[in-house]
């Protein structure tokens, strides 16, 4: 029932929202918000970290029954772990919104489809539904495309359909997929009709290899727009730089997290032979996206593109750990997920405050912002830090645990397939990706350093420079806004950095929970290979 | 007789209530004339009550039209149904949205005229109004399409869609007071004949290839003696001129010109009575062909009579039949959406939505039913997401109502009139900018039809369009159900507009403000539709598990089948040329 209710509370405050006078939104939301934070921070306190693997906090009520459909909602390590991120994210995409969506601005319509937007997502990462899954999956389309149209920058228009076109095409194939997987499964002898995640997570391997293959080409074609990984990733620029600063926020904190952990939770456990299989071309894809998404953002003006471009290269390396298929690889996909939605979304924070303040978002227009803004300053280097992955802070710990585990994932010493991979060099571990691929992948390391630290040093250091025309007296400037960050907006940003600096310095903190989820995901792959290199080898004979 | 006449109460009921409206609505008093829109309403929910009581007589042996339809020597007296407990449902679902469809058309006709008598400038004169007319046709275009549903012969289901299309023609020329309206007409007119044309061919083709005109005889001749080249070509050719009624391509080209120039609560009548009509007769078809023989393995050849008791493609359509089929579903879907994308009226888009649904169902007719012989199942689950056919069935329902709701704001919605003080439509996507502010009730329900005709989840539209993308799926149609996705997403862009107008744009200065029609009910449709797409979405199982029984196809079993020559001899001895001369198409 927990996860109901978090799923319900954000509605609830969406119709509280909806019917209350606009001056009331924002208090509603923040309340809200607030709650559920609480409400998920229960849950995780809660959480029984020992029997991570299973989904916890289950409850089911039925829907629709004659389609086998279920509300079925629980949470198992990784997943609680996304709730809990969603739910932080709310009251700080609420904060940061307050001089951005004035009164003239509609903020019924604007907080209200900001809630509805944290249930769906919670929705997403609840589900143990497959229908469910896809219906919250979908929905999630609708209020990010409201929040982009609405409340976004100049070309919003064009983002907002782009954005949606590109999710909802590449994800009715996935559906497609999803109903196929349900197919077969009711296909075997003795089995009937449903969608549920774990019977099918766990029942539905052992096609042929083919077959796999082609359901990974469907599903990839859903959950990979969403990633987004490189070839499909040209809706993401536009979106992230068009969205209202929380729109941002959301959409590199949680959105871009529905794709990853569709993979890891739907992909791996289904479709695991072909995984293995196709893991050096989806880790080439991958790659691609790190090295092309970081010389991208070398050569962009607009600050905001360039930390949207960043994300295409991190998500990179995200899948990239998930693509290793092992234990190393698997876990630092899954903190890489939180520490992306972290640091990443705290930078978008701190450019809308710039953006708030100068109306610009252009390198060649700012500079040497250190002088102005201090307090600003130390958080844009701290995240920047973050970001590209300093020792002692978060991204560094999951950067190098994806690099690690394709490092030993161990195809360069095998044919590639499981249970052929013979001879190995000690710590290498059973996958299909090699030391290659984390040689090259670290370049993307080198790439992000450059490209970060060369925002920062032309935006925070060197000559104060400063929109033409601007003066802190005149109407450009934010009434409400003193001329470095107010308390307000610190107050956003420092949950954020403590979290940094924990995950950074004690990651244990989150593997502890994902731990037995990753475990329990490998052995399922595992499983699946097994039987499913089997199957393939019956085809072939 | 009397038996079968029972049978068809809902019918008789909406006949009668026609003969009553056609003299009621020309009385002289306005008191008397407004009834007409009242007889027809009582009508439509008297027929839905005896739609529903009607189905325990359908499945008990006493029913002379169904029943143990093949345990029995087959006689001619008694027609059987292949698709029996469709017909329950279909037109239950008839009267339902035709209910809703009754709302809408309020205030269609007559509008001047009446103004004109109330205000006493003229006196009523039976030739200038349509009034009873107009509700005349209404009624027997619904009577036409249950006809359709319980139809057990070619002759009756050519007789039936003529009656469900020809008023559909004068329906759309006398709803507006337009010339594009009566050109509409004209050309649905003409392009109908050729339609009817074409598949009436196929019918003779048919009967030419068979002997037979009741649909189950020829389904046992087609099996007894194998199916000819020339019921091949009947079958399908009957089916691109079914084409026609449901708006699929080669025969759609109408469709955007005829919604266009009619009056929006026509054109929603237009996208639901001919197109139900079209896929009933279809599946009648289908079943008649294909579907309604027993699973493979089921049954062997008999031994003594040396009858080929199972059809060579087991339970599925003839290829060539399937083949038609799959490619009028892709091209349909496919030329439907590209169009839409180009056109800057809404009921053009609309318009080519419609011919895009079509080619959706036409994916569950591919399907076909389960043929897992899982329909005795007390949930009926895994016969819903199998089969096609009820995919179709329900899809039918939810299209009806989801357009209806889109078509009823239209119908709601209407400029400001112009200098003659005619009312004019909206029609124009700058018309229902920002409507969510101005009429946020008529606004939200474009929002929510709209958003449920993407298929969009959690809306009625996806668990519309969810069955087909299962049973396409189960029936191994993968190619086609991902383009079925593919062309689900090419939707969204016009839907989106379509949806989002109202909502989030907001109007342009120099277009001319809308104000609410005059007439309450189009708004209630409206609103009954909206509500709906929301509430089925979440209390829809009961309808689903209804279309599931109602999918159930009639299997001819082994020792049903009584050789060739007792057939014949017990369809009253027909001197038609036996079947088993021509020449086998599939071996």
């Amino acid at each position: 029932m927990l996860l109901f209710a978090l799923i319900l509370l954000p509605i609830l405050g969406a119709l509280a929202v909806a019917v209350m006078p606009g001056t009331a939104s924002r208090p509603l939301a923040m309340l809200t918000t607030l709650a559920s934070l609480a409400l998920a921070v229960y849950a995780a306190a809660t959480f029984d970290r020992a029997a991570g693997g299973t989904a916890q906090f289950a409850a089911s009520v039925d829907w629709l029954p004659i389609l086998g459909l279920k509300l079925s909602v629980g949470a198992d390590g990784v997943a609680m772990m996304l709730i809990l991120l969603t739910a932080l994210l709310g009251p700080i995409c609420v904060a940061s919104s307050a001089t951005a969506i004035g009164q003239g601005d509609r903020p019924r319509v604007y907080y209200a489809w900001l809630l509805v937007l944290q249930a769906a997502m919670t929705g997403v990462f609840a589900a143990q539904d497959l229908i469910l899954f896809y219906i919250c999956f979908e929905f999630t389309l609708i209020p990010m495309y409201i929040l982009i149209s609405l409340y976004g920058s100049t070309n919003r228009k064009r983002a907002a359909i782009k954005f949606f076109l590109y999710t909802f095409a590449g994800s009715v194939v996935a559906l497609a997929g999803l109903v196929y997987i349900a197919h077969a499964h009711a296909a075997k002898p003795g089995q009937s009709w449903t969608f549920d995640i774990d019977t099918l997570a766990t029942t539905a391997r052992g096609l042929s290899l083919s077959t796999q293959g082609w359901l990974l080409l469907a599903l990839m074609a859903g959950f990979a727009v969403k990633v987004p990984l490189f070839p499909v990733h040209t809706w993401l620029p536009l979106a992230h730089t068009e969205a209202p600063t929380a729109g941002s926020v959301i959409l590199a904190g949680v959105l871009l997290k529905l794709g990853t952990y569709a993979i890891y939770r739907l992909v791996l456990p289904v479709v695991p032979a072909a995984v293995l299989e196709y893991a050096p071309l989806l880790a080439v894809l991958c790659i691609v996206g790190i090295i092309y998404g970081g010389l991208i953002c070398w050569v962009q003006t607009d600050v905001k593109k360039l930390v949207a471009y960043s994300s295409v290269a991190h998500l990179g390396f995200c899948m990239l750990g998930m693509f290793a298929l092992n234990n190393t690889g698997v876990s630092g996909s899954v903190l890489y997920m939180i520490n992306h939605g972290l640091s990443t979304g705290a930078l978008f924070l701190l450019i809308g405050m710039i953006y708030e303040r100068y109306h610009t978002r252009d390198m060649k227009q700012l500079g040497g912002l250190a002088s102005k803004m201090p307090v600003w300053s130390t958080f844009m280097v701290f995240f920047t830090l973050a970001s590209v992955g300093l020792p002692g802070l978060n991204g560094f710990v999951s950067e190098f645990m994806c690099m690690l585990g394709a490092f030993q994932s161990s195809s360069a010493w095998g044919s590639g397939l499981w249970h052929s991979v013979g001879n190995r060099p000690v710590g290498a571990t059973p996958g299909s990706l090699g030391p290659w691929f984390a040689v090259i992948a670290g370049t993307g390391v080198i790439i992000a350093a450059m490209y970060l630290l060369y925002m920062v040093g032309s935006v925070v250091w060197g000559k104060l420079k400063e929109p033409h025309g601007h003066h802190h007296d005149g109407a450009h400037h934010h009434a409400a806004l003193p001329r470095d960050l107010s308390p307000r907006e610190i107050g956003v940003l420092l949950p954020l950095a403590v979290l940094c600096l924990l995950l950074g310095v004690y990651p244990k903190a989150l593997l502890m929970f994902t731990e037995p989820s990753v475990t329990q995901t490998l052995a399922r792959v595992q499983a699946g290979t097994t039987t499913g290199t089997l199957a393939a080898g019956e085809v072939a004979r | 007789m009397s038996e079968r006449l029972a049978f068809l109460r809902p019918e008789i009921l909406l006949f009668v209530a026609t003969c009553l409206v056609m003299v009621v609505g020309l009385s002289k008093t306005y008191a008397t004339r407004r009834l007409t829109s009242g007889i027809a309403g009582l009508a439509l929910l008297g027929a839905f009550y005896l739609s529903i009581a009607t189905t325990p007589s359908l499945t008990s042996a006493a029913c002379p039209i169904s029943g143990k339809v093949f345990s029995e020597p087959v006689s001619a007296a008694s027609g059987q149904l292949l698709l029996p407990a469709m017909v329950p449902f279909m037109k239950a679902t008839i009267a339902a949205v035709g209910l809703l469809l009754l709302l809408v058309q309020a205030g269609t006709v007559d509008r001047a005229e009446e103004a004109a008598i109330a205000a006493g400038k003229r006196t009523f004169d039976p030739l200038r109004t349509n009034r009873a007319e107009y509700y005349a046709f209404f009624l027997f275009s619904l009577t036409g399409l249950m006809l359709c549903a319980s139809a057990d012969s070619l002759i009756w289901l050519f007789l039936a869609l003529e009656l469900t299309s020809l008023p559909t023609y004068i329906m759309v020329a006398i709803s507006t007071a337009r010339n594009r309206g009566r050109e509409a007409g004209v050309k649905y007119f003409f392009l109908g004949a050729l339609g009817a044309a074409v598949f009436l061919y196929g019918f003779a083709l048919i009967y030419g290839g068979t002997g037979q005109t009741n649909l189950n005889q020829i389904a046992l001749a087609i099996r007894g003696n194998g199916l000819s080249t020339i019921t091949l070509a009947g079958v399908m050719i009957s089916l691109i001129g079914l084409g026609f009624k449901i708006a699929a391509v080669p025969m759609h080209f109408y469709t955007p010109d005829v919604y266009e120039g009619a009056a929006p609560q026509v054109s929603g009548f237009l996208a639901f009575v001919p197109k139900t009509a079209g896929f009933i007769a279809i599946l009648l078809l289908c079943a008649m062909v294909g579907w309604n023989y027993a699973p493979p393995g089921a049954d062997e050849p008999s031994a003594l009579t040396g009858v080929i008791t199972q059809s060579p493609w087991g339970t599925s359509l003839p290829e060539p039949v399937s083949l038609l089929l799959w490619v009028m579903a892709a091209l349909t879907m496919t030329v439907g959406n590209v169009l839409a994308l180009l056109q800057s009226s809404v009921k053009r888009v609309l318009a080519y939505s419609s011919i895009a649904h079509s080619g959706y169902m036409l994916v569950g007719v591919v399907a076909g039913p389960n043929t897992q012989a899982s329909n005795e199942l007390p949930s009926f689950a895994s016969a819903f997401t199998r089969s096609g056919v009820s995919a179709v069935l329900f899809y039918l329902l939810c299209y009806g109502v989801m357009n209806l709701g889109a078509f009823a704001v239209l119908a709601a919605v209407e400029r400001t009139p112009g200098a003659d003080g005619e009312a004019r439509e909206v029609d124009k996507f700058e018309d229902i900018r920002g409507l969510c502010r101005r009429d946020p009730v008529m606004g939200w329900c474009m929002v929510l039809c709209a958003l449920s005709l993407l298929g969009l989840p959690p809306l009625l539209g996806f668990f519309g369009k969810l069955p087909l993308f299962t049973s396409g799926i189960a029936a191994g149609q993968v190619a086609l159900v991902v383009i079925l996705g593919l062309n689900s997403a090419i939707a969204a862009f016009y839907y989106l507009r379509l949806a989002f107008a109202p909502f989030l744009e907001s109007p342009e200065e120099h277009v001319e403000r809308t104000v609410p029609a005059p007439y309450a009910t189009r708004r209630w449709a409206a609103v009954l539709s909206a509500a709906s797409v929301v509430a089925l979405a979440i209390f829809g199982s009961v309808l689903m598990r209804e279309a599931a029984r109602a999918s159930t196809v009639q299997r001819i079993a082994p020792a049903d089948v009584r050789t060739p020559a007792s057939v014949r001899l017990e369809a009253g001895g027909s001197a038609s040329t036996p079947p088993a001369r021509h020449s086998s198409l599939l071996p």
